[in-house]
């Protein structure tokens, strides 16, 4: 079976300096996966490799089988929350209806289906209600999900997400990832974060980046075989040194 | 005020006024929320460079700088797409040198004659027919340009990635907002002239902006305004006798000084 996505002995570099060292990963929609790791470790710039916007230096990213920018109509970007632009002046409705673009005629303006498509995602992600606001009047965890909403407005096979969550509080955060975790049952969630508790908890497949890739499992049945076994587990040290962990949990036993 | 509007020059400068401000109210939106307001600067001083050259080669002064700020449009689009460092320092250069190229063709221009000031500081008051067609046929090109790729323009100021992923052509979208602004700025130079079109173009967006949700209304908005401003100042400058280009950049200054403080009043 061919994978959704399929990379292989990657490496990148920014300016002579090393960040990405042969990297290999295979991962198919069905799967939530978070790229995990240290700041500076490589987790936005596999993110960005992945969808394209950045070249491998060496080794090959496939996507759906093909080039990513050639698929690019397939996927879905949620970036950082980082608008600089304080003032501008866009509503909610519009920002989503963006997700729209590519399916939309290139000269004409978005369709009534368009729109249609626009407030049945905004109420999918709970922001109905909100489509006139303008985009900076909302709090940042609400903006995410408007973001989201526009990814989904793509009709994307797989959403990717950069950092969703890193200016939003505890609630919100947990309150995000219930949604991608819902989400997931009908596309694929690729999502980099910080945050060890959200590899543990939603994911199901981890990636530990930090020049080097290490990937963990945590799908249902296989968590349930680790946690028979005392050898075969992943535990929060795992994740964060990224190597199999070997020491004995008392509370496995 | 009536007989004042009968003038034939009055009439040309109202006619002119409104075609500029439309021109302005669009393009200004497009570079005040790409924050491309150094950019428009660099190509409104560069062009003087067009001028001086113009003037040497003895072809029409408006055509040299319209054709020498489309050059510097190209010149500074590749740059700032190619995201190289100092960008802003870039820009900066190609700003003097346009500015010092112009002042020394001028210089070795046998016995020039035309009067420099005009393009410096504007003259709406002495706009010619020719300029009329010359303005209609930019304000047709502005108002196509932003109509058709409204949605893509939107996109790409908001989020150029995510446009980028979505199919549009970023770069070619790019170029060609930074040609409708070199056309943009030559044109408003010819009203308020080359030191003075950085106020027209972001005074009024960056008003429009505070009171609107929508790209298309700031658009609009600032067309209104910069309509008023020119209307006002063209007025005022008459009946004072003052340089018109001053008169309507003063109007808006205190616009925009009134609105500045009302808004930190408000907070």
């Amino acid at each position: 079976m061919q994978n959704d996505i399929e990379i292989n002995n990657l490496f990148f570099s920014y300016d002579g300096t090393s960040v990405l060292e042969d990297i290999t990963l295979q991962y198919n929609s069905k799967d939530f996966l978070a790229i995990i790791g240290p700041n500076g470790g490589g987790k936005s710039t596999l993110l960005k490799m992945m969808i394209g916007l950045l070249k491998p230096l060496h080794g090959e990213v496939l996507l759906f089988g093909k080039n990513p920018l050639h698929v690019s109509h397939e996927i879905a970007y949620v970036p950082q929350d980082t608008i600089a632009n304080k003032d501008f002046p866009i509503k909610v409705l519009d920002v989503v209806l963006m997700g729209r673009l590519s399916k939309s005629k290139f000269f004409a303006p978005y369709s009534k289906e368009d729109y249609a498509i626009a407030y049945e995602m905004l109420d999918k992600v709970g922001m109905k209600g909100f489509e006139n606001q303008k985009i900076n009047a909302l709090s940042g965890g609400q903006r995410q999900r408007v973001f989201i909403a526009r990814a989904l407005a793509c009709d994307a096979k797989i959403i990717f997400l950069d950092e969703p969550t890193a200016s939003i509080d505890t609630a919100g955060q947990m309150n995000m990832f219930q949604l991608l975790k819902t989400l997931n049952k009908t596309v694929g969630i690729v999502i980099v974060s910080h945050d060890v508790n959200v590899a543990l908890n939603y994911a199901t497949k981890v990636a530990h980046v930090n020049k080097t890739l290490y990937l963990h499992d945590v799908s249902k049945e296989e968590s349930f075989a680790l946690a028979q076994n005392p050898k075969e587990h992943i535990c929060p040290i795992e994740l964060i040194c990224a190597r199999r962990c070997n020491h004995l949990h008392k509370e496995l036993l | 005020m009536i007989d004042l509007f009968a003038f034939d020059f009055m009439q040309n400068a109202l006619f002119a006024s409104v075609l500029v401000s439309v021109i302005c109210g669009v393009i200004g939106t497009l570079i005040v929320i790409n924050r491309m307001v150094f950019i428009a600067g660099g190509i409104a001083h560069g062009s003087y460079g067009g001028i001086g050259l113009a003037l040497y080669f003895g072809i029409a002064p408006m055509l040299g700088a319209s054709l020498f700020a489309l050059f510097l449009g190209l010149v500074i689009a590749y740059i700032t797409h190619q995201n190289s460092t100092r960008i802003d320092s870039l820009i900066g250069v190609i700003w003097a040198f346009g500015m010092a190229l112009g002042i020394v063709m001028t210089d070795l221009t046998p016995g020039y004659n035309v009067d420099l000031m005009s393009y410096l500081f504007g003259a709406i008051l002495s706009v010619s027919n020719e300029d009329i067609y010359g303005m209609s046929g930019v304000f047709v090109l502005v108002l196509a340009f932003a109509l058709l790729f409204y949605k893509q323009l939107l996109a790409m100021s908001f989020d150029a990635q995510f446009a980028k992923l979505r199919g549009v052509n970023i770069t070619l979208l790019y170029f060609g907002l930074v040609l409708m602004t070199a056309l943009g700025v030559i044109i408003v130079i010819r009203a308020v002239g080359l030191i003075l079109v950085i106020a027209l173009l972001t005074i009024p967006p960056y008003i429009a902006e505070k009171m609107t949700n929508s790209m298309g209304s700031m658009m609009l908005i600032s067309s209104l305004l910069s309509v008023l401003f020119c209307v006002i100042g063209l007025i005022i400058s008459s009946f004072f006798n003052l340089s018109a280009g001053a008169s309507i950049i003063m109007i808006g200054s205190i616009s925009f000084f009134i609105q500045f403080l009302y808004s930190k009043w408000r907070t």
